[in-house]
């Protein structure tokens, strides 16, 4: 039998499936209690639609592999942060056309209003150029900004630091 | 939903949809089970604290961020132009999350708040709180439930309601009540960015052209009598700051007032000189009262649930 924990990590994010939920950063822990597995998952976003998929993907892929009772907990604290992506999923984000994030900003101490477009300096995923515009800072999931190359003019979405 | 149709009418499928999924329903978004979006996580209420307050208290922060979010998801399809309609969904969606989490940490600690359900009802109570409760059940600020009227509007109140909660969810972030805790904690990170898009299009729209001028100082002229309710300490935080898990709003009042100044001045625009709107009988939105427009609004909202309490349709 595969071990519960590879089984769990080797489960792909429902919006990026390019990225195991081992290599997002959500999946926090596996532990396994006599025949129970108890898998814990924290969102990347408070209002993340895709947690309910992540779970019943967990739970079936776990019982394919013949772990009948399986319990998918969600753990709040700490909240997820873009710096959790590991490098490996950085690497599969780009060999799929997304912008891997920056480092996270800090949230310790007063939060700076910041009344300037965000700034990032960025690759094209496409031909490297880091010559590119934002479009638009939010983007069809949570955690994209929408970014154009102006060299090889196609349009990239980036993964937000958070 | 119900996916199983009587198969003496379908002899060689039970369901059109099998093909498609190869059997596996689970990627229905609807008509599966529902899941508890604090499955796993801690609820015991801290020592000293009185739970029917803490769900109160829990009620008044859920209740600001949903009716927020209805409000800004009205702009789907309707925004000046694709970007900002994504923009303003996204925020909508964020919000959503958070009303989730704390109406659920309401429901955990004083399950005696959660509206009562026909038998066998599978609405999580989350979505009872949410759909089942009437107009003067509701905590939220009036601020968040006046129709959007245009952009602008839409950009003022956007601007001093993340600016405010944002101060809020910092001091909460230290508050004892770990599921609060955590919550605001991720809450800072999403209220960061919003308040950030509403300063950016405050500025753009001050400095734009006289047109969009005219309506941002309209918008925030418009908004700004329900300013005044943000930082009234109703009873229910006075307790929940006294023993711990909650913040009392008067206090992030000059906080709040000194990021709106350096909006302005960069804008330049003057702080609106008009007067509170007022109460009925002393009381406002964080005890139940609330304006028409509320009552419209929750009428949409809830319609379908309402209509459809079993879960089925």
């Amino acid at each position: 039998m595969v071990a519960a924990r590879e089984v769990a990590a080797s489960v792909t994010d429902p919006e990026m499936p390019m990225l195991t939920l081992e290599d997002l950063g959500v999946l926090r822990d596996v532990e396994v209690d006599d025949e129970r597995v108890v898998v814990t998952i924290t969102p990347t976003y408070s209002g993340c639609p895709a947690m309910a998929t992540m779970r019943d993907d967990l739970v079936h892929r776990l019982r394919d592999e013949g772990f009948d009772d399986v319990e998918v907990r969600v753990s709040l604290h700490p909240a997820w942060s873009s710096d959790w992506i590991t490098p490996r999923g950085r690497a599969a984000l780009v060999e799929h056309g997304l912008s891997a994030p920056g480092p996270a900003p800090s949230h310790d101490g007063p939060v700076v209003l910041s009344l300037q477009p965000t700034r990032r300096t960025l690759a094209c995923p496409r031909c490297g150029s880091p010559d590119v515009e934002l479009t638009s800072e939010f983007g069809p999931t949570a955690c994209k900004a929408l970014y154009r190359c102006t060299s090889c003019l196609e349009p990239f979405e980036h993964v937000k630091e958070i | 939903m119900n996916h199983t149709p009587d198969p003496s009418h379908l002899p060689d499928h039970d369901s059109v949809y099998d093909g498609l999924l190869g059997g596996d329903d689970s990627q229905w978004a609807f008509g599966t089970d529902f899941e508890d979006p604090l499955a796993g996580v801690d609820t015991t209420v801290p020592d000293g604290v009185d739970t029917h307050e803490l769900a109160t208290y829990c009620l008044m922060l859920a209740d600001d961020a949903l009716v927020m979010s209805h409000r800004l998801s009205q702009w789907c399809s309707n925004a000046p132009d694709l970007e900002e309609d994504i923009a303003l969904a996204n925020i909508a969606l964020d919000l959503l999350g958070q009303a989730r989490l704390l109406l659920a940490r309401a429901a955990a600690a004083d399950p005696s708040v959660v509206p009562a359900l026909p038998e066998g009802s599978p609405v999580p109570p989350e979505d009872a709180l949410a759909f089942f409760r009437g107009d003067r059940e509701f905590r939220n600020v009036r601020l968040v439930e006046t129709d959007n009227g245009d952009f602008a509007v839409t950009i003022a109140r956007l601007l001093l309601f993340s600016t405010w909660r944002l101060a809020l969810l910092q001091r909460l972030a230290a508050g004892r009540d770990h599921v609060l805790s955590a919550v605001s904690v991720k809450g800072v990170k999403e209220m960061t960015y919003h308040r950030d898009y509403a300063g950016r299009w405050f500025l753009t729209l001050a400095r734009g052209t006289e047109e969009s001028r005219r309506r941002l100082v309209a918008g925030l002229e418009a908004i700004w009598p329900l300013r005044a309710e943000l930082f009234t300490s109703h009873p229910v935080e006075l307790a929940v700051a006294g023993s711990g898990v909650g913040v009392d709003p008067a206090t992030v009042a000059d906080e709040v007032d000194v990021l709106l100044e350096q909006v302005f001045s960069m804008s330049a625009v003057d702080r609106p000189e008009v007067g509170p709107l007022a109460g009925v009988r002393g009381e406002t939105g964080r005890d139940g009262l609330h304006t028409e427009a509320f009552s419209r609004l929750l009428a949409e909202m809830q319609v379908v649930a309402r209509a459809h309490p079993m879960g089925q349709w």
